[in-house]
C-alpha cells in the first residue's frame, strides 16, 4: 500500500511545482483543487485495511471541501471580481520553481533527520508536508494577487494535512474535523474580504494595500 | 457543569443578539451578558471547582488566575459599547454586537482548554471572529488592515496547527496513545520523543506568538489595531492576546516536563527582550497614537514572555502582568478612542491640544501613559518590578539591562505622541470636528473605573489573587 501512498505523494508535490511554475490563475485553481483530490483519497490508501467510517468522512469531507467547494469558490470570486487571468508574480516563475526544486530536496534530507515509528518508515509523508509548507510560503509571498495568495494558503494548509496523516489513527476526530472547518470557513472569509478588497479598490492587488505603514 | 456554562452563556447572548431585530436597544446584550459572565466567574473564581485530570475542558488554575482578568475587561469595555454604538449610531450593529459576544465565549473556551486540539480550535475560531469587528469601520484602510490579519493571522495559527500536530507525534513516537490532554502530555515527560518537541515548540512559539503578537510576528497588530474601534483593540489587546500567552504556558510546561525546560525559557528570553527592543525602537518613531497603542502592546506581550521564561517567580510576576496590562491597556484604547473621534484623525501631525478639546479624556489618556510604562502607583510598576526581581534573583543581569533600557526607550516614545497631542493649540479643523463628540459620561467612566482597578491592584492586590496566581504557578511548573 505504502508504494501507491508515496506515489499519490509525488504526484502532489509534483503539484506543487506546477502551482510555482503557472502564469495562469484558472491553471493554479486547478492544481491546488486536483491536489485537494488526492489529499482526499490518501487517509483511505493509509487505512485500507481498517477502514471505518471516521477515515471515509475525512475523506469525503476533503475531496468534497478541498476539492471542489473551495476551488470552484475561487473560480466564483475570480469571475465576480472580473480580474485578468496572469498571475503577476512578485518572485519570477523560474526562481520560484527553483525555490521549490531546492525546498523539495532539502524537505527529504530534513525529514531524515527526523525519526519516525516503524509503520510510517518509507512514506514521503513528512517531505511531503515540508515541500507544500515551502511552496505554500512562496505563493504567499511571491504573488501580487490576492487569489494567488490564497491558493499559497491553501497548499501551505494542505502540507499541514499531509503531516495531520501521521496522526489519523490516534487523535480523535474533532482535532481532523476542526481542520476541515477551519479551511473552509477561513477561506470563505477570506473569499468575501476579497470580494470588498475588489469593490474597494477595483482590482485584485494586494501591491495597493500600502497605506498602513510607518 | 459552571465551566461550560461560561462558554455557553455568551454565545447563547450572541445568538439572540444576532437575532434581536432592533439596533438601538441591542448594544445592551453585551453588559447585560458580561455582568453574568462576570458574576459567573468570579463565583467560580471564588468556590474553585475541582478538575478532573483528564477533562479537555475546566477552570482549572491557570484559567483561574487569567480569566478573571479577561472576563472584567469585556464586561467595562461593554459598558463603554453602549455608548459607542450610540455615537455610531449610522453604522449597523447586529453583527459587531453578535461577534463580540460570541468572542467572549471564545475566549472562555480558550482559557480552559485543557487539551491541544480544544485550544487550537478556539485560537482558531476566535481569530476568524475578529475579522468582522476589524472592519466595522467599513473603509478602504480597514480592508487592508483585516487583509493583513487574515494573512499573517491565519499563517501564525495554521503553524500553530503543525506545532500541535509535532507534539501529537512526539507522544506518539515516545509510546503514548492518542491523549492530546496538556495533564496526559506532562505526565509523559521525558517519553516524549526529543526532536519532535523540539519542533513542536519552535512551531508553536511562532504560532501562537503571532498571535500574542511577538516580534517579528507583530506586523499585523498595528494595522489591526489602528483601524479597528478602540474598544476591539482592548479586547483584542487585554483577551485575545492573553489566550495565546496561556497557550504558550501551557505549551512550555509539557517543554519543560519532557527535559527541554532550559532551552524553552532562552528561547522565551530571546524573543521577549526582542520584541521589547523592536517595539521601543518603533514607538520612537510612530506619529499615530492608535498605533502607538499596538506598539506599546507589542513591547507587553515581550515582557510577559520575559517574565515566563524566568522559573516560577517570573511567571507568578507575569500573571500578574496580564492583569495590570489588560486593565491598563483597556483604558488606554478606549480614552485614544474617544480622541480619535472627537479630532477625526489618528496622526499627531493633524491632532494638536486635545487637552483643550477633550479634557477628560486627554487626562485619561496621560494617566494611562504613566500607568502603561509602569510609573508608581499604578498595577504595572508592580508586576514589572517582580519580573525585575525574577530576573536579577535568578542572575540575569544582561537580559535585567536590556529590558530596562528598552523600557526607557517606550518611554520616551510613548510620552512624545502622547504629549504630542494633548498639548499644543488645536486645529481649526479639528476644533470643528470636536464640535460633534460630547465627552459623556458613557465614554469617561469606562476607562477611568479601569485605570482606577489598575492603581488597586497595584497598591492593594488581594491575597486571593496573589494565591490564585501562586496556584497557576504549581499546575505549571510541578516539583518533582
Amino acid at each position: 500500500m505504502s508504494g501507491i501512498l508515496n506515489l499519490v505523494i509525488g504526484l502532489a508535490m509534483g503539484l506543487n511545482l506546477i502551482a510555482l511554475g503557472s502564469s495562469r490563475l484558472p491553471t493554479l485553481i486547478r492544481a491546488v483543487s486536483v491536489q485537494g483530490v488526492l489529499l482526499g483519497v490518501m487517509p483511505v490508501l493509509m487505512e485500507s485495511e481498517r477502514l471505518d467510517w471516521r477515515v471515509l468522512l475525512v475523506a469525503l469531507a476533503t475531496i468534497a471541501g478541498k476539492g471542489l467547494l473551495i476551488p470552484s469558490l475561487l473560480r466564483r470570486a475570480m469571475r465576480a471580481a472580473n480580474i485578468e487571468r496572469e498571475v503577476e508574480p512578485f518572485i519570477g516563475f523560474v526562481p520560484s520553481l527553483l525555490l521549490g526544486a531546492v525546498g523539495t530536496i532539502a524537505a527529504v534530507a530534513l525529514a531524515r533527520a527526523l525519526p519516525l515509528l516503524p509503520e510510517h518508515v518509507g512514506m514521503l509523508l513528512v517531505p511531503g508536508s515540508l515541500a507544500s509548507l515551502l511552496t505554500g510560503f512562496i505563493l504567499l509571498i511571491g504573488r501580487v494577487k490576492a487569489i494567488s495568495q490564497v491558493c499559497g494558503y491553501l497548499i501551505l494548509e494542505n502540507g499541514i494535512f499531509l503531516f495531520g496523516l501521521l496522526l489519523i489513527h490516534s487523535t480523535p476526530l474533532l482535532v481532523e474535523s476542526g481542520i476541515l472547518l477551519d479551511v473552509t470557513v477561513g477561506v470563505f472569509i477570506i473569499g468575501i474580504i476579497v470580494d470588498r478588497i475588489q469593490r474597494a479598490f477595483d482590482s485584485l492587488d494586494t501591491r495597493k494595500l500600502t497605506a498602513l505603514h510607518e | 457543569m459552571n465551566s461550560l456554562l461560561l462558554i455557553v452563556v455568551p454565545l447563547v447572548g450572541a445568538a439572540l443578539a444576532a437575532l434581536w431585530p432592533n439596533d438601538r436597544t441591542r448594544p445592551w446584550f453585551l453588559p447585560g451578558f458580561g455582568l453574568v459572565h462576570v458574576v459567573l466567574t468570579f463565583w467560580q473564581f471564588l468556590n474553585p471547582p475541582v478538575v478532573a485530570p483528564g477533562a479537555w475542558l475546566g477552570f482549572d488554575p491557570l484559567a483561574r488566575a487569567v480569566l478573571p482578568a479577561v472576563s472584567l475587561l469585556f464586561l467595562v469595555c461593554a459598558a463603554y459599547g453602549v455608548s459607542y454604538l450610540r455615537i455610531r449610531s449610522e453604522r449597523p450593529n447586529r453583527v459587531f454586537v453578535a461577534v463580540l459576544l460570541a468572542i467572549l465565549g471564545l475566549l472562555s473556551a480558550g482559557h480552559q482548554a485543557r487539551h491541544l486540539g480544544l485550544l487550537w480550535i478556539t485560537t482558531e475560531a476566535v481569530t476568524l471572529a475578529a475579522v468582522p469587528l476589524l472592519h466595522f469601520n467599513n473603509a478602504p484602510r480597514a480592508f487592508e488592515a483585516t487583509w493583513k490579519y487574515l494573512l499573517v493571522g491565519g499563517t501564525g495559527i495554521a503553524l500553530s496547527l503543525l506545532g500541535s500536530f509535532c507534539l501529537g507525534y512526539a507522544s506518539l513516537h515516545g509510546g503514548g496513545v492518542g491523549d492530546l490532554t496538556f495533564t496526559a502530555l506532562m505526565a509523559q515527560g521525558a517519553g516524549l520523543s526529543r526532536p519532535w518537541v523540539l519542533t513542536a515548540w519552535v512551531l508553536l512559539l511562532v504560532g501562537y506568538g503571532t498571535k500574542m503578537g511577538l516580534a517579528p510576528m507583530h506586523t499585523w497588530k498595528p494595522d489591526a489595531y489602528g483601524e479597528a474601534p478602540g474598544l476591539v483593540g482592548a479586547i483584542l489587546a487585554g483577551g485575545v492576546t492573553t489566550v495565546a500567552f496561556t497557550a504558550v504556558l501551557r505549551v512550555r510546561a509539557v517543554v519543560a516536563a519532557s527535559g527541554a525546560g532550559p532551552m524553552a525559557d532562552r528561547t522565551l528570553l530571546v524573543i521577549g527582550l526582542f520584541s521589547v527592543v523592536v517595539a521601543a525602537l518603533f514607538l520612537l518613531g510612530t506619529r499615530d497614537f492608535k498605533r502607538m497603542l499596538a506598539y506599546s502592546s507589542v513591547e507587553h506581550m515581550g515582557i510577559l514572555c520575559i517574565g515566563a521564561a524566568l522559573g516560577a517567580a517570573g511567571a507568578a510576576a507575569a500573571l500578574f502582568h496580564v492583569w495590570s496590562n489588560s486593565l491598563t491597556k483597556g483604558s488606554l484604547f478606549m480614552s485614544a478612542g474617544n480622541i480619535r473621534r472627537a479630532a477625526g484623525s489618528p496622526s499627531m501631525d493633524d491632532v494638536r491640544g486635545m487637552a483643550i478639546l477633550t479634557p477628560r479624556s486627554a487626562a485619561l489618556f496621560v494617566a494611562g501613559l504613566f500607568a502603561v510604562t509602569a510609573c508608581p502607583p499604578f498595577g504595572p510598576f508592580f508586576s514589572e518590578l517582580q519580573i525585575v526581581r525574577a530576573a536579577l534573583g535568578s542572575g540575569h543581569g544582561l537580559a535585567t539591562a536590556i529590558f530596562l533600557t528598552g523600557l526607557l526607550l517606550a518611554f520616551l516614545g510613548l510620552t512624545r505622541v502622547v504629549f504630542g497631542i494633548v498639548d499644543g493649540r488645536p486645529r481649526p479643523v479639528v476644533k470643528a470636528n470636536s464640535k460633534d463628540f460630547v465627552e459623556t459620561a458613557g465614554v469617561v467612566a469606562p476607562p477611568l473605573l479601569l485605570l482606577g482597578l489598575s492603581v488597586w491592584l497595584g497598591l492593594f492586590t488581594p491575597a486571593i489573587l496573589r494565591t490564585a496566581w501562586l496556584a497557576a504557578v504549581t499546575q505549571l511548573f510541578p516539583t518533582p
